[in-house]
């Protein structure tokens, strides 16, 4: 059987930067892949990417990109629709603008699952209160009648959560999905997908910046720095053993476990991501890599260290 | 709820006061109303008679407030010239007038609705500045030049439509068109910026990951948003036609309130001149008042 989500060298640029270059990955049913990286590594452009929800003027091409087998880039429009909200759903990064203003609740999160199963109304808002009840929300009969600007970011997040799985979707991509909510809330959510993930094989494409998070849901990692993913890994191997000079950094900043502080950046490695074209050549963390030389500059290869580990240095493994 | 519709009635009311002394005192600024009455060969005398009959040589407030008084009890005093109310006056011509000023308004949204979505949805192709360029030059466009061209074009030419009077739906199809023009470039191009904006916000990235259908995002989602403005400016531009039908209504030979408006100015019948701009300019507050009104129920946030 075809994996639920693959990618063979996905690369979207808008103009001369080059936001992804390059990325491939695969998420199985039942298994959540995290996306982690600095902020501008093209986490968000990616997922975005998968589900042709880019900004206008973004230019995507990847070698393959299937969806349950069906070929994603090829898909026409109409057919690219019926996947969305129904069987691929996504939770934006952007809680607060990401509702229509004008709409109640109720009818936002209704409408998904009218347009793809036909469900009656009445039923409907049965399965959108039951949700919102999952995710949290305390009297999920008044919030079904309130506009969003009636609503918390915390609540207006959530309310995201519970819409994207209104249709009960194979594929989840969550962008930070989490990060307006406080720890108990945010366990809470976590527990719930986990649980949808046993009962229904979902398959989930998680981008966080909390390598807490990471370290209790992912199941694999994907580590990306400028557009690329530099490295791939098992969970527990790759906090183990990370390989790539910038993942080894990213966890380094890691605090030690009783003392996390929520909502940090990612590590504190000196300097910024720079921004690339598409057709940069060379490693694009060599102004920060401590190992770097004169060879960081051409092509990289990418280095097996298991079979399901591999990363993306010139430093051999 | 109830907050906002009262502040916008107090703010309504003001500005209907205004209103009222700004027609009384323009019907004064054009000279001694008694002697433009009584006519150009009249003697000292006759115009002495006409101040004391019209109750001109009183003082200026004093005239103003038996005016207003009367006004806002609904009685607008008597016309000179057709010696009848000018309350019923208006009242019987009033309806011609507003055909005139809907037909007009709805030929408006007809035409700049769709062309605005459209330019938004095709932004910076071919179409959409075809469409943009189309409202500069209607905005440039003098009505009555542009309502004489159909006359001869229509009217006269093809026939297909009667150039004057009132008799049939037909009468209302080239002033209408002439009255929408003047707002059709201002409705398309806020329906177009609309449009544009609430395209590229994060709520219709949510629709299209909810997989909706395309008329769904375009019309339920985004033109919900981009309509708000429009519906504001929809009103005011009612209210402009209104008042510009006194134009039309004179090149279609329509028989409006405005036709009255002219016709009185002629004949000096300035009871009729001051209470139809002060109609006028009571139903402009009102169709604002409405606006904001429709905004609030458009837009949730304003609740
Ligand atoms: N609409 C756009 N137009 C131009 N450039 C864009 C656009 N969207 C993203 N980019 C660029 O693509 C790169 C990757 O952005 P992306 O949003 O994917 O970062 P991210 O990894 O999600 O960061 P964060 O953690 O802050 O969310 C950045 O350099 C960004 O400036
Ligand atoms: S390729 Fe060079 S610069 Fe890049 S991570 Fe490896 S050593 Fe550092
Ligand atoms: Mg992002």
């Amino acid at each position: 059987m075809s994996a639920l989500l693959e990618i063979e060298d996905l690369a979207v640029s808008f103009g001369r930067t080059g936001a992804v270059r390059g990325t491939s990955f695969t998420v199985e049913r039942g298994e959540t892949l995290s996306v982690v990286g600095e902020s501008g590594c093209g986490k968000s452009v990616t997922a975005l990417a998968v589900m042709n929800l880019l900004a206008r003027g973004a230019r995507r091409t990847a070698r393959a990109m299937r969806f349950q087998g069906e070929d994603l880039m090829s898909l026409s429009d109409s057919g690219m629709a019926r996947l969305r909200g129904n069987d691929m759903a996504m939770i934006f990064q952007e809680p607060m603008t990401s509702l229509n203003p004008a709409y109640t609740v109720g009818s936002q999160m209704t409408e998904v699952l009218r347009r793809h199963k036909g469900t009656p109304q009445r039923l409907a808002i049965d399965r959108a209160a039951d949700l919102l009840a999952r995710v949290g929300i305390t009297a999920p009969g008044l919030r079904l009648g309130q506009f969003p600007h009636q609503l918390s970011g915390g609540l207006r997040q959530r309310v995201m959560i519970a819409m994207a799985l209104m249709c009960e979707p194979k594929l989840l991509i969550a962008d930070e999905p989490t990060t307006a909510l406080d720890v108990t809330v945010q366990a809470q959510i976590l527990r719930l997908l986990a649980q949808l993930q046993r009962d229904l094989g979902l398959g989930m494409l998680l981008i966080t910046h909390d390598l807490g998070i990471v370290a209790r849901v992912a199941h694999k990692v994907a580590v990306m720095y400028a557009g690329k993913v530099v490295e791939n890994a098992a969970t527990a191997e790759l906090f183990a053993s990370p390989r790539h000079p910038y993942t080894q950094g990213l966890l380094r900043c890691v605090p030690v476990p009783g003392k996390i502080k929520r909502d940090e950046p990612l590590g504190s490695i000196p300097g910024t991501v720079p921004r690339v074209g598409p057709d940069f050549e060379g490693c694009a963390f060599r102004e920060r890599c401590s190992f770097a030389d004169a060879t960081c500059t051409q092509d990289i290869p990418r280095h097996q260290a298991g079979t399901t580990h591999d990363f993306l240095c010139r430093l051999p493994s | 709820m109830l907050q906002f519709i009262v502040r916008r009635v107090i703010v309504a009311l003001l500005v209907a006061a205004t209103v009222m002394t700004l027609a009384f005192i323009l019907t004064r600024l054009s000279g001694d109303l008694a002697v433009s009455i009584a006519g150009p060969n009249a003697t000292q005398e006759d115009i002495e008679l006409v101040r004391k009959a019209y109750g001109l040589d009183r003082p200026v407030t004093t005239q103003f407030f038996d005016w207003a008084g009367r006004a806002i009890t609904g009685d607008l005093g008597e016309s000179y010239f057709f010696k009848t109310r000018v309350s019923s006056l208006i009242a019987e011509r009033m309806p011609i007038t507003i055909t005139l000023g809907l037909t007009g308004l709805i030929i408006a949204l007809l035409v700049s609705l769709p062309l605005g979505i459209l330019a938004a949805v095709r932004e910076n192709t071919a179409f959409d500045r075809v469409v943009q360029m189309v409202a500069l030059l209607g905005q440039a466009m003098p009505s009555f030049w542009l309502g004489l061209i159909l006359m001869i074009t229509f009217g006269l030419q093809l026939g297909w439509l009667p150039i004057s009077g009132t008799g049939s739906w037909q009468h209302y199809v080239m002033p209408g068109i002439v009255l929408a023009f003047s707002a059709i470039p201002a409705l398309t191009r806020l329906t177009r910026a609309g449009m544009i904006q609430a395209m590229g916000s994060d709520y219709i990235r949510t629709a299209r990951a909810k997989g909706l259908s395309r008329a769904s995002i375009l019309l339920k989602h985004a033109l919900r948003n981009a309509a708000i403005p429009v519906v504001a400016i929809a009103a005011v531009q009612l209210g402009f036609m209104l008042g510009g039908s006194i134009v039309i209504e004179q090149v279609f030979a329509l028989h409006g309130v405005g036709f009255l408006a002219w016709e009185s100015i002629g004949k000096n019948d300035f009871p009729v001149v001051q209470a139809v701009v002060l109609v006028l300019a009571v139903i402009y507050v009102a169709l604002t008042m409405l606006a904001d009104l429709m905004n609030a129920v458009l837009d949730p946030r304003l609740r």
